[in-house]
């Protein structure tokens, strides 16, 4: 029940803000300061999540066969390989040194 | 000047909608892996439709966060559509009715597509091809990819728990564009670990997020001391 509701309410909360977007009179949020803080949001969110989904074992932070993955990952980015493949790069690795380290 | 034919408005756009509407299979792995059913897993594609949030949502809820911690996070990754929105819908002056329906689609790539084009016949078609084959290839690939991990059963043997992280990276890493966004992802990356062993589940990312405000405050204040002191100097010449 607790996911339904964390899905609906993900849903509302995603789709409301895309129809603000097309619906609301461009100078509500053209102010500059409104900009730049949207442009930042993401990326404080994505480098908090990437961090932890790497580093998280519920309340603990431990270095497993995740960082081997996030770092073939980051090479995969620096060779500027396609989406997927990055995703890949990283699944491999991981699965890799789970394999060796048992 | 417009000399852009429609034919290759469309290879753009099914080009970037075939490549990202792949990586729904990576979602529907990891959500499934995450403990999600597969019904979940396609509602979040269905309804959600922003990848980014879904792949938030479901690595809150595996970690164990309250649900409205988790879609609080989820929510505040989306809110970049908004600005999308904004600048889509000057160029594409859709009808009003038209809007609510043609909403769903504002994401990211469909963003990228549309805005790239000259005339707004090219921002229509763009956004149009772009977000019909993103919507049908990510859900297919949604269930594809969540049956599968069902079939397969432990995901993390497999290394499909690293599928998530490397997401956010592939996301954030074209973003890190100056020392400004540098600096706001190397606070949330203290934040979210260093809180992450005292806050209860999910609260350490959307604590996180508060390194946007806090950065662009201590610009704000850096570049009004730099303004006054600009006056300052003239007020002095003219004296």
């Amino acid at each position: 029940m607790n996911t339904w509701i964390a899905i609906g309410a993900t849903a509302l909360g995603c789709y409301v803000v895309k129809v603000a977007g097309l619906l609301v009179p461009a100078g509500v949020l053209e102010r500059p300061l409104v900009r730049r803080l949207a442009a930042l949001l993401p990326v404080a969110l994505l480098a908090a999540l990437t961090a932890q989904q790497t580093f998280a074992d519920g309340h603990a932070l431990v270095l497993d066969a995740r960082a081997a993955g996030l770092a073939a990952a980051a090479v995969a980015l620096v060779l500027r390989a396609p989406f997927l493949l990055v995703v890949a790069a990283a699944v491999v690795v991981t699965a890799g040194v789970r394999a060796v380290g048992g | 000047m417009g000399g852009k034919s429609d034919a290759a408005v469309v290879r753009d756009a099914l080009g970037v909608g075939v490549a990202v509407g792949l990586s729904g299979f990576a979602f529907g792995v990891t959500s499934a892996g995450s403990g999600l059913s597969v019904l979940q897993s396609c509602a979040l594609s269905l309804l959600v439709f922003t990848g980014a949030s879904q792949f938030a949502l479901v690595g809150a809820l595996a970690a164990g966060g309250n649900p409205l911690t988790a879609a609080a996070g989820a929510f505040f990754l989306g809110v970049r559509n908004a600005f999308y929105g904004l600048r889509l819908s000057q160029l594409l002056a859709l009808p009003r009715v038209v809007r609510p329906f043609a909403a769903q689609w504002v994401i990211d790539e469909t963003a990228a597509v549309a805005l790239a084009q000259p005339t707004r016949r090219a921002v229509r078609i763009g956004f149009g091809v772009t977000g019909l084959t993103l919507y049908v290839l990510w859900n297919l690939t949604t269930l594809v990819g969540a049956l599968g991990a069902e079939a397969i059963g432990d995901t993390d043997a497999w290394g499909l728990d690293a599928a998530g992280p490397a997401v956010f990276l592939a996301l954030l890493a074209p973003m890190l564009t100056s020392a400004m966004e540098r600096a706001v992802a190397g606070i949330a990356v203290l934040l979210g670990l260093g809180l992450l062993p005292v806050l209860p589940a999910g609260v350490p990312v959307l604590v996180a997020a508060l390194a946007a405000p806090v950065a662009l405050f201590v610009e704000g204040r850096r570049r009004g001391r730099a303004h006054r002191g600009d006056v300052n100097d003239v007020s002095g010449e003219d004296r």
